[in-house]
């Protein structure tokens, strides 16, 4: 997100959440149970706007004599790890290559679960980044529960292709956050298709990007409000206080079916799932004593908020979200870009990981995205050099297993398991090291991106023909 | 007396030195007297009294360079009050100077400098020519300490970024650029038709066009933001109408073409990680450092982000990743950007008789793993502390002691 005419002094902190500009939004998370959703809408609404992803056709694949980093704690050495039709088969030290099965040489190479990112912009602030692709933020209205990322997602984007050859292969695309409420997220897997319908992660549930603090009362200052932390307050509350009358009214509807049914409204069916624990609330939120606020909030209302991100000052009150079971979506360094983010330091991973907390590296950056690997060492590090034990499997954990959880897929993906889906990277070294890069990244077990080989280096329709 | 002087003398003894202005030494020493770098080699006797540093197993080198971001001028990107780069209102603001806008307590200073970062350019903001920028060293209580050299160079935007003041296309930029510095000549021929008010309206005022006397002398360098391949041309052309001695900076695509940035010994500087594509430069990419390098360009690494310029050494491992050479990176974060900015004689290398900038790392320092031991700037032992370790210790366990 660096521009380059700011080159050599102004850094255009463009993307998302961290500028002031009127980016980040939280994100839904999405859940293997569609039938919940269901309780919220009619019957003829069911399942609007469905996946129509479908796994591609590859052979199994045998990647032999690497280290393999499962996530689950094990750092197998010498390990191999087999696929088929998309799904974990083996991992271990004695695993067999069928005949019919692609054999990878993993020698001198690292394998780990596909990167999972639960904070992006890539396809709704789409490169080449002018005001055609700036389809982030609904910023005509402080609470807009009612817009869906997915609505503005553009799988032509640019950024896909980069963020695959950093080894991405699950997303959670957000909206802005301009403003309080900002709209439902797309959990998309990463690969190159015709439509954001074909990306949607199958039984994967919503999520509802909310934000605190400085956006909204900037962008809604001078038009009507809020204008201050206590009108962003005020404003969450007015919002859920009409959807728990809505979900109250359709909830009965939907039991006894006595008459017709209640008028619908999109913003309070997004709200209402919130209620109904079948939407995840992602939580922009950068201060200690704001994040506590927002707790407050959903304790008033019954629900959970299952990650706050950016959450500089997450390590001041790291008891608390352990206790709360709320993750952190943060930035490895990040701070000081705008006020709000000034005390950001680099041991928050650790000192939320060391509190028992579930900690997450996001990247709500395109750059970003591209080296969540790195974000994770760089955290893991500096949490050790102060003192921290942070193990490598934990720090591997931030940038797959935990994002899984934040977004409720962690059953699907997330770690190297018999029986996962394969979303796997092979790094050409320690993916802890700066020197590392995803040679081979499969999603769903389909080889979307070899460095060694152009034929599995996809460029979207808008670089064709580009310098 | 002797005592302070004895003080004065540290020897770092026991370390791989990696001097860049030559091959690395094993377990050598380097000896820093009065803020001079006074011996570097293996067999350097370490004088009675010194203070010793123990640097055995580490790796130590100069301090970084990042010649971008806007250390000192900007504590807060967001809060306009805290932001002193930019002269708003003049687009040909060459007279502007950044150095007295340089708040020497800012706190960006010792988060940066404690992960190895010793020298930084502040570079203005603005809109075609944005004024001049000074090369500091992070240490010190005021301006006149912490300076390098004011004006380090003249800052020039050939990029997307310059448009408006070109009337909103890249040709009336470059046509604007122009006549801003044939009207600078024309005013230094005739300075006393100025005063009698004999002559033509001219394109800025007698102060910015005299400021751009030693960028048409040849004398400083004007360092010209050109991303896209054509604008990098148009600078090249420029630059050689008016024999100047031009940086390139950003230089996104400058990797189609090398072998015209070499032929013009023209350095650049580059940001390796930055490769979002933008109409400004379809062609950026991650390998643009390294085939530059490999095309004879004399590469230095940047990172604009003025608050995490620590991430300088992020910048050069992924250099490294993407196809540098492990040495060239280093050089292109020492050395290299002295040269450009024409302080070699002084900076970018550990060796005799030059500042002395040095950090002692745990290890290589583009690596994660690797740890900052000891940070020298001039001299002096700088104390590994910051507002964020401060913090760190106050949170360090629930609850806080406030």
């Amino acid at each position: 997100m660096r521009q380059l005419s700011a080159v050599l002094g102004l850094i255009v902190l463009a993307t998302a959440c961290a500028s002031g500009a009127a980016k980040t939004a939280p994100s839904t998370a999405p859940a293997p149970k569609p039938a919940a959703q269901d309780t919220g809408r009619a019957a003829a609404v069911a399942t609007p706007y469905p996946s129509t992803y479908q796994r591609h056709p590859n052979p199994p694949v045998l990647i032999r004599n690497a280290t393999i980093m499962t996530a689950t704690g094990q750092e197998i050495q010498g390990g191999s790890i087999l696929f088929r039709d998309g799904r974990i088969v083996a991992v271990g030290t004695t695993v067999q290559a069928p005949s019919d099965a692609t054999v990878v040489d993993g020698t001198g190479k690292w394998v780990t679960p596909g990167v999972i990112d639960t904070h992006s912009h890539i396809g709704v602030y789409a490169a080449p980044g002018t005001f055609a692709e700036s389809d982030g933020n609904e910023a005509t209205s402080p609470v807009t529960a009612e817009v869906w990322a997915e609505h503005s997602f553009w799988p032509q984007d640019p950024q896909i292709p980069l963020a695959i050859a950093g080894g991405v292969t699950t997303i959670q695309a957000l909206p802005g956050s301009a403003n309080l409420i900002g709209g439902r997220s797309a959990v998309l897997k990463l690969i190159p298709a015709r439509s954001v319908q074909d990306m949607k992660f199958p039984g994967a549930r919503y999520g509802l990007k909310m934000a605190c603090g400085e956006n909204p009362k900037r962008v809604y200052g001078q038009r009507g409000g809020p204008s201050t932390r206590m009108g962003n307050m005020a404003g969450y509350r007015a919002a859920f206080i009409q959807a728990e009358a809505y979900r109250r009214k359709w909830d009965k509807w939907n039991k006894d079916h006595q008459g017709d049914p209640p008028d619908r409204s999109l913003r309070n069916e997004s709200l209402a799932e919130v209620l109904r624990g079948n939407i995840y609330v992602q939580n922009h939120c950068y201060r200690a004593d704001e994040m506590m606020q927002m707790l407050d909030l959903a304790h008033e209302f019954g629900f959970k908020i299952r990650s706050f991100h950016h959450a500089v000052e997450a390590y001041k009150i790291a008891d608390v979200l352990a206790r709360e079971g709320t993750a952190v979506s943060i930035w490895s360094d990040w701070w000081g870009f705008k006020e709000e983010a000034m005390d950001g330091i680099y041991e928050n991973a650790a000192l939320v990981q060391q509190a028992g907390g579930r900690v997450v590296i996001h990247s709500d950056d395109p750059g970003g995205i591209q080296r969540l690997n790195q974000e994770a060492a760089k955290a893991m590090y500096h949490g050790r050099r102060a003192g921290i034990p942070i193990t490598r499997d934990q720090a591997v954990r931030w940038f797959t297993a935990n994002p899984a959880w934040v977004l409720g897929v962690d059953s699907i993906v997330g770690t190297l398991e018999a029986g996962k889906m394969a979303d796997v990277v092979l790094w050409s070294a320690d993916p802890l090291s700066v020197y590392a890069q995803a040679v081979q990244v499969y999603n769903d077990g389909w080889l979307v991106y070899d460095r060694n080989d152009p034929a599995h280096q996809p460029k979207t329709d808008f670089m064709l023909g580009q310098p | 007396m002797i005592a302070f002087l004895l003080a004065q003398t540290i020897a770092i003894t026991g370390g791989t030195v990696y001097p860049v202005s030559g091959p690395k030494i094993d377990n050598a020493t380097v000896l820093i007297r009065d803020g001079r770098i006074a011996a570097v080699g293996a067999t350097v006797a370490v004088p009675a009294g010194a203070t010793r540093i123990d640097a055995s197993g580490k790796w130590v080198t100069p301090g970084l360079i990042d010649g971008a971001g806007q250390m000192g001028l900007r504590e807060i990107g967001a809060v306009q009050n805290t932001n002193e780069a930019t002269l708003r209102g003049n687009d040909v603001a060459a007279a502007f100077n950044v150095l007295e806008g340089i708040n020497p307590a800012s706190t960006l200073i010792p988060v940066n400098r404690v992960e190895g970062v010793t020298t930084t350019l502040a570079v203005p903001g603005g809109s075609l020519i944005f004024g001049q920028a000074a090369l500091i060293d992070l240490d010190g209580a005021t301006i006149e300490v912490m300076r390098v050299k004011s004006p380090a160079a003249m800052v020039a935007d050939l990029s997307e970024g310059a448009k408006d003041a070109g009337g909103g296309s890249r040709a009336g930029v470059a046509q604007r650029l122009r006549r801003v510095f044939n009207d600078a000549l024309e005013y230094s021929r005739r300075k006393n038709d100025y005063s009698r008010a004999q002559m033509q309206q001219l394109s800025a005022s007698a102060a910015d066009l005299e400021a751009l006397l030693p960028v048409l002398r040849g004398q400083l360098p004007l360092i010209t933001i050109a991303n896209r391949r054509s604008d990098i041309e148009t600078a090249l052309r420029i630059g050689k109408e008016y024999k100047l001695k031009l940086i390139l900076a950003g230089a996104a695509e400058g990797w189609m073409i090398p072998n015209d940035i070499a032929a013009a010994g023209v350095p650049v500087l580059v940001e390796p990680l930055d490769n979002i594509p933008t109409y400004d430069a379809l062609g950026i990419r991650y390998e643009n450092a390294a085939l530059m390098t490999k095309g004879g360009v004399k590469v230095a690494l940047m990172e604009t982000a003025t608050e995490n310029t620590r991430d300088l050494r992020q910048e050069a491992g992924n250099a490294v990743a993407t196809g540098m050479t492990w040495e060239q990176a280093l050089r292109a974060v020492t050395l290299t950007p002295a040269e450009a900015l024409g302080v070699a004689d002084r900076y970018g290398s550990l060796e005799v008789g030059k500042v002395a900038n040095v950090v002692v790392w745990s290890g290589d320092p583009f690596e994660f793993s690797t740890g900052v031991e000891h940070v020298f700037i001039r001299g002096r032992e700088i104390p590994l502390r910051s507002r964020q370790t401060e913090l760190l210790e106050r949170y360090r366990t629930l609850p806080p002691k406030y």
